[in-house]
């Protein structure tokens, strides 16, 4: 057993906080550490920053712009590029799409799409929720039917995150109705310019425009954007599923939240004493912390398990669980930690131009709204109890 | 023992309850909240003529209620339509007040016509009620007061403010806190409104020179303070508990009609479990708040008690309550189109209003 990072690794860190401290804009990680709204054009000039260093895409093979790193290194960075407060990498094409072309894609299929997804040319969004197919993905019903040269789609999704700025959407499909309802999947990808899309906003309940109902009528799709074969879209899907786990646990975020958290309970006062200093409220930061910590040694049994081959499972449903539940419970110690100063709400106040002077202390305002957004943790991507499932019948046999 | 209401006040809940199903939707609610004062004027005034104001007011000062179960009957049923109009602010806090140093205010805030906030805790006072900075100096006939008050409920829409300020003592002294009454209008008076994340109407208040006038005794309002905050518990704990109930109930009838791998998921046994548990802790949250309401009128200690005891636990099993309803819900609970949504909310933001979990079980403690 070794804990500490060997030399090389921490070679590695200084360089990354190096370049983090030269490249990652100020204006960006600001808005990132004051809460701030994050516009498209602020994501992509970030992603356009790592991409010139090659960092923007880590994980994929080095033919294709990766950058071969550990799975020790990628928690380096990720760890890094939070503290730092870089924008999060919208994994959609990079970390959702990319992999699975890479891996089913025909040469043409990647010589094309790939390039284009580091470059920022194409926003993808993710297809694959319905309103009638959530956890049960498999029910989905969105059908596209074969006619010469294209597919015919028709259907609804939804929840798309961000779709409103995609250029590009990767979907679930129902391309047969026969045999069981896995095996009648397709890997689709669509170009949100065709005709016969229609997006329309969902409003999150702390006001804000996120995900979107998309709606396809007799909408055209090339037979040549199938990735894969007909019918085999599940596989695909479910390879996705496995292959990237480093983020799952969302060590990055959670360790910068409860920095944020610190810094938040040594400046707000209880009975003339910083509040981290008042006995119920420590207690309730050091068992977060310890979780954390244990946590992040979690992760890395897990990813360094798989750095040698062994493919985790249900392991990354730990992971989900756990980590998201930990970055819950720092989102709600934040909201505590505020006191009264926890209710007041300015949406515009999330806006960079913003400046009015606060309510309450400079870090409030975004607080409470990120506990309450941050419930889709536990939700989204196999919701807790589904990995749960996962869990007691792939590792404990029941 | 008893715990059943009496005929009055079940007729009070019935005709408060029927009230707010026909008038009170809650796109409604959404549209009031939503709107420049963050309420609806119509409604306050109908409220006050269906007489729910008069209510929380003792026979003795007009009114027709006034005890702990008048508030628990009707706050739990206008949390369950989630009612933004300023009854915490007007009816329980400034309301306790009024009722002990100037009766003669209340006619006007029984018949709608009046309304009052209380101004009192301030940016470093988190939810210690003897924390006052802002300050009073008498002025030939005259007080001026300075300071600035924060999240002050239904500021935006009161005609007047009853605000504390220090008269003698030092910052957290108990001792030497008086209130006044300053008019919304007056001299020096600068509002800082807001919504809260929850929909309801507050807003900083800065006061600078502003003349008032001394209500009850000089020095020694701390106790009378406390004891609005004691009914204000009792008030928001019931209307924290109205709108568990509602969220426990959409929670409910969501399980039966959503369908997942060919069942509705109120078939997953770890689902039914958990609703199980949100129940149990709603009728602990009900039991808890029968107790402080109990307790409302004994002596201090007991009376503090109680209202300590029923806010650590509702601010307790409110988390889990709203939080399972999400989760349970899944996505859809996550939009600001499915109603549970601003339960949720609502529900959790309580904790943030007149102490949260841990400063009413550090309180609890030492009560006991
Ligand atoms: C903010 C946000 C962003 C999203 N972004 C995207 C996106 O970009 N693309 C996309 O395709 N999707 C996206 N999703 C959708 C997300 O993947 C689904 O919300 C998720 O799969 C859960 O489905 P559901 O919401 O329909 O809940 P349901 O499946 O209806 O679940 C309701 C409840 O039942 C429970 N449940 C279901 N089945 C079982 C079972 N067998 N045993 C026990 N409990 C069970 C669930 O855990 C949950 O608690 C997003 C969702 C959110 C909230």
């Amino acid at each position: 057993m070794d804990l500490g990072y060997s030399e090389s690794e921490i070679a590695y860190r200084d360089e990354v906080r190096d370049f983090l401290a030269t490249k990652l804009p100020k204006r960006i990680s600001d808005l990132v550490k004051n809460g701030k709204r994050l516009t498209k054009r602020d994501y992509e000039e970030w992603q356009t920053i790592l991409n010139e260093k090659g960092w923007l895409a880590p994980s994929w093979p080095p033919e294709w712009g990766g950058a071969g790193w550990s799975a020790v290194q990628k928690h380096i960075f990720e760890e890094e590029c939070c503290r730092a407060g870089a924008p999060r990498i919208l994994p959609f094409g990079l970390g959702m799409l990319a992999p699975v072309l890479i891996k089913f894609g025909t040469e043409q299929q990647k010589s094309h799409y790939l390039p284009r997804i580091l470059d920022g040319t194409d926003w993808w969004c993710q297809g694959y929720s319905e309103p009638g197919a959530g956890s049960d993905l498999a029910s989905l019903k969105t059908k596209a039917e074969r006619q010469g040269d294209h597919y015919i789609v028709n259907g609804q999704k939804t929840w798309t995150t961000l779709g409103q700025y995609a250029d590009w959407i990767f979907c679930l499909v129902r391309t047969s109705n026969e045999g069981k309802r896995q095996e009648g999947i397709s890997f689709l990808l669509i170009d949100m310019k065709t005709p016969g899309i229609e997006v329309r906003p969902i409003i999150l309940l702390d006001g804000e425009h996120e995900v979107n109902e998309l709606f396809f009528t007799d909408v055209k799709v090339p037979v040549e954007n199938l990735v894969g074969e007909e019918n085999m879209g599940w596989t695909y899907a479910k390879y996705l599923l496995t292959h990237e786990r480093t983020g799952t646990a969302g060590i990055g975020f959670s360790n910068a939240a409860l920095e944020h958290l610190k810094t938040i309970a040594s400046t707000q006062m209880k009975s003339g004493r910083p509040l981290k200093q008042d006995p119920y409220f420590a207690a309730r930061m050091a068992k977060a912390e310890i979780d954390l910590e244990a946590m992040k040694t979690t992760n890395l049994r897990v990813l360094t398990q798989a750095d040698s081959g062994a493919a985790p499972g249900p392991e990354s449903s730990m992971l989900k669980i756990k980590g998201t539940v930990i970055r819950q419970e720092i989102n709600d110690l934040a909201r505590r930690a505020l006191g009264p100063y926890a209710l007041p709400f300015v949406s515009e106040a999330l806006d960079e131009g913003y400046n009015e002077s606060p309510i309450g202390p400079d870090y409030a305002n975004p607080i409470a709204a990120d506990y309450f957004n941050n419930r889709k943790l536990s939700i989204f991507a196999g919701s807790n109890e589904i990995q749960r499932g996962i869990i007691s019948k792939t590792k404990l046999g029941l | 023992m008893n715990f059943d209401l009496n005929e009055d006040r079940r007729i009070l809940s019935d005709t408060l309850e029927k009230f707010l199903r026909d008038k009170y939707p809650i796109e409604k609610r959404l549209e009031y909240s939503q709107s420049e004062h963050g309420f609806s004027a119509q409604m306050w005034q109908e409220f006050a003529d269906l007489g729910i104001i008069g209510a929380l007011f003792s026979e003795e000062v007009g009114g027709f209620g006034g005890h702990g179960d008048d508030l628990m009957v009707v706050f739990e049923q206008l949390g369950k339509a989630l009612v933004v109009e300023p009854f915490l602010s007007t009816g329980a806090l400034s309301g306790t007040i009024l009722s002990a140093v100037d009766s003669d205010l209340i006619e006007g805030v029984i018949s709608g016509q009046t309304q009052i906030s209380l101004a009192h805790s301030e940016p470093g006072s988190r939810y210690d009620l003897a924390y006052v900075t802002s300050s009073a100096r008498q002025q030939g006939e005259e007080w001026i007061v300075n300071g600035h008050k924060s999240v002050v409920l239904g500021a935006g829409s009161a005609d007047k403010l009853i605000v504390s300020a220090r008269t003698s003592g030092a910052v957290e002294d108990e001792h030497g806190i008086s209130l006044f009454l300053v008019d919304a209008i007056a001299s020096g008076v600068e509002l800082r409104s807001y919504s809260t994340i929850d929909g309801y109407g507050a807003a900083d208040v800065m006061l600078t020179n502003s003349p008032a006038k001394l209500l009850g005794e000089k020095d020694s309002a701390f106790s009378l303070i406390e004891l609005a905050h004691a009914r204000a518990i009792v008030a928001v704990c019931s209307q924290c508990l109205g709108a568990c109930e509602i969220a426990k109930d959409m929670t409910v009838e969501y399980m039966h009609t959503r369908k997942q791998f060919g069942v509705i998921i109120g078939k997953f046994q770890v689902l039914q479990h958990r609703m199980a548990d949100v129940l149990i802790e709603l009728e602990q949250m009900r039991s808890s708040i029968i107790n402080a309401a109990g307790f409302l009128d004994d002596h201090r200690d007991l009376r503090e008690k109680h209202c300590s005891a029923a806010k650590n636990l509702t601010g307790r099993a409110g988390r889990q309550i709203a939080e399972e309803a999400i989760q349970i819900h899944g996505g859809i609970a996550m939009t600001w189109e499915a109603s549970v949504s601003h339960y949720a909310k609502h529900i959790i933001m309580i904790d943030h209003l007149f102490g949260d979990t841990d400063h009413h079980l550090e309180r609890y403690i030492e009560l006991s």
